[in-house]
């Protein structure tokens, strides 16, 4: 099971600045191990961030976004104890939702 | 912040939606992602990449601003934000033209958030690095080089 | 063994041949400042304030009553003043050692087990969560290690000692490294570990994360990896010449501010 994010989310001057860390090995499928055979492409291929129930974000990543993901991106409103959630999936069909109220 | 944190995560164990559908069955993890661009992402030329995503063959524009370092201590992580300062803005792309794969990550920007994204990417070797945006329409890009130097031992 | 010594005799051609990049170009304060928010060992901290509070080992006990020297439990600006003597255990520890001692006393998880483990391996892993979770509450503090119990200045002139003992296949020392200003290998900068301002620069900024393996190391693994550099034998986890060391470089690093934790190249 994937581990939580890290996702804080500040509310100031009308605009609400949400920053998240992702645990994520963001592998590319380009390395070799030790014994010379491929490591198999592990990434976070899609993001979706919410803001109560309105879409703020949604991205899309490839394998060069680089291990343990990060995120920084602003959205107009948002109060404080508002919910803001962050979903990825990955190419593996794995994925993770994590929420935080604003500050 | 120690209650926020606790609160993240015990919302983190469950599920979200997608997920959940993904857990039950209901779909395949390949159809959870057919949305995503593989044939943007598998774009090895900077205007294979364009022309991927419609941008034929982009304005430099003044008001596409990249931040990112001069010089870089790792390629494995390198700080790149990207803010629009041109109205309308609805999609912001990060593009690495010495990668092996040009484009990195791609944002879609709905009405009401700030074109202003903040990510990390793996550079390979010192490159430019692209922003490209859909702002009405229209696509602007903007570049900067960054440098990435070879580490020493311990740090 | 012959063809590690001659990648070492490469790599030290390297860093003495002419540099792709020319010194005063190597300034990287951009680039860290820009990853200093969003640190990835923050991910390590959620994990490590979970443990903490997570009745585990054979006494299913959590680690809440754990002294790390400010009192039962208290957190906040503990790491600024370790290592430090505790009565209690009669000994100099150093954050790894005490967390060691209240994994054992409060929740009866053998010291063994983390000593011969591996780092980033079961309980050692667990323990390297702790510590960027204890560290993370003393970031911005003034490092205060009190070197005053004679238990402290004997371990400060054992660590003394070890920084200048010349060892190894390539038979140097650590300040053969880190004992002049504007010293680097390659592209990375090194510590001058014999000034006030080197040593908090080494002491203020480990534990940290290091981008180019993804991974967080303590400052057992950090020195740990000092002696493999060095070529010589590999110390054992939080043996007392390693506390030794933490003692030498946390003294002198004494009044400056915390950057814990880190992040490196």
């Amino acid at each position: 099971m994937a581990s939580p994010m890290r996702i804080r989310a500040a509310a100031k001057d009308g605009v609400t600045e949400v920053r998240v860390l992702m645990s994520h090995v963001m592998e590319t499928g380009q390395r070799k191990d030790s014994s010379g055979a491929v490591i198999p492409a592990h990434f976070i291929t899609e993001l979706t961030a919410k803001h109560n129930d309105k879409v703020v974000l949604s991205a899309e990543f490839g394998p060069s976004v680089s291990t343990n993901p990060y995120l920084a991106f602003k959205f107009n409103g948002g109060a404080k104890g508002d919910k803001v959630a962050v979903t990825w999936v990955d190419n593996k069909g794995e994925t993770r939702t994590d929420e935080v109220q604003v500050a | 912040m120690n209650h926020q944190r606790r609160d993240t995560l015990k919302a983190g164990s469950g599920l979200g939606v997608f997920g959940l559908l993904v857990a039950a069955g209901m779909i395949k993890p390949e159809l959870a992602q057919a949305a995503w661009n593989k044939e943007a992402f598998e774009a090895k030329t900077l205007d294979a990449a364009f022309g991927v995503i419609g941008a034929g063959k982009p304005a430099e524009s003044g008001d596409v601003v990249i931040t990112a370092p001069d010089i870089a201590e790792n390629g494995a992580v390198v700080p790149v934000g990207v803010v629009s300062n041109i109205p309308k803005t609805e999609y912001v792309a990060i593009m690495i033209e010495k990668n092996p794969n040009m484009l990195a990550a791609s944002f879609t920007i709905p009405e009401g958030t700030v074109a202003d994204v903040q990510t990390r990417v793996k550079m390979g070797q010192t490159s430019d690095v692209y922003a490209v945006v859909k702002a009405d329409g229209k696509f602007y890009m903007s570049k900067k080089e960054v440098k990435v130097t070879l580490g020493g031992c311990g740090g | 063994m012959r063809k590690q010594l001659k990648a070492i005799a490469v790599s030290v051609g390297v860093a003495l041949a002419a540099p792709v990049f020319a010194q005063e170009e190597l300034n990287f304060d951009a680039y860290r400042e820009m990853l200093a928010d969003g640190n990835p060992a923050e991910l390590y901290e959620m994990e490590g304030e979970e443990l903490w509070r997570t009745a585990r080992g054979p006494r299913n006990a959590t680690l809440e009553q754990c002294d790390l020297g400010l009192g039962a439990g208290v957190v906040a600006g503990a790491a600024a003043q370790l290592p430090r003597f505790f009565k209690d255990t009669g000994k100099v520890q150093d954050l790894e050692s005490r967390l060691m001692h209240c994994m054992e006393t409060l929740q009866g998880i053998p010291s063994e087990e983390i000593v011969k483990g591996k780092f980033r391996q079961g309980e050692r892993a667990k323990m390297a969560a702790l510590v960027a979770y204890v560290v993370t509450h003393s970031k911005g503090e003034k490092i205060a290690v009190d070197l005053s119990h004679p238990k402290m200045k004997e371990m400060y002139e054992l660590g003394e000692r070890a920084f200048y003992y010349r060892t190894g296949a390539m038979d140097f020392s650590c300040a053969s490294c880190h004992s002049q200003d504007d010293k680097r290998i390659r592209a990375t900068q090194l510590p001058n570990i014999t000034k006030p301002e080197g040593a908090a620069a080494g002491w203020g900024s480990w534990p940290a994360y290091r981008v180019s393996n993804s991974q967080f190391w303590t400052m057992q693994h950090r020195l740990w990896d000092c002696f493999r550099q060095q070529r010589t034998a590999e110390p054992i986890f939080a043996s007392d010449v390693t506390i030794a060391l933490s003692v030498f470089m946390a003294g002198k690093g004494n009044g400056a501010e915390a950057q814990w934790p880190g992040v490196k190249r």
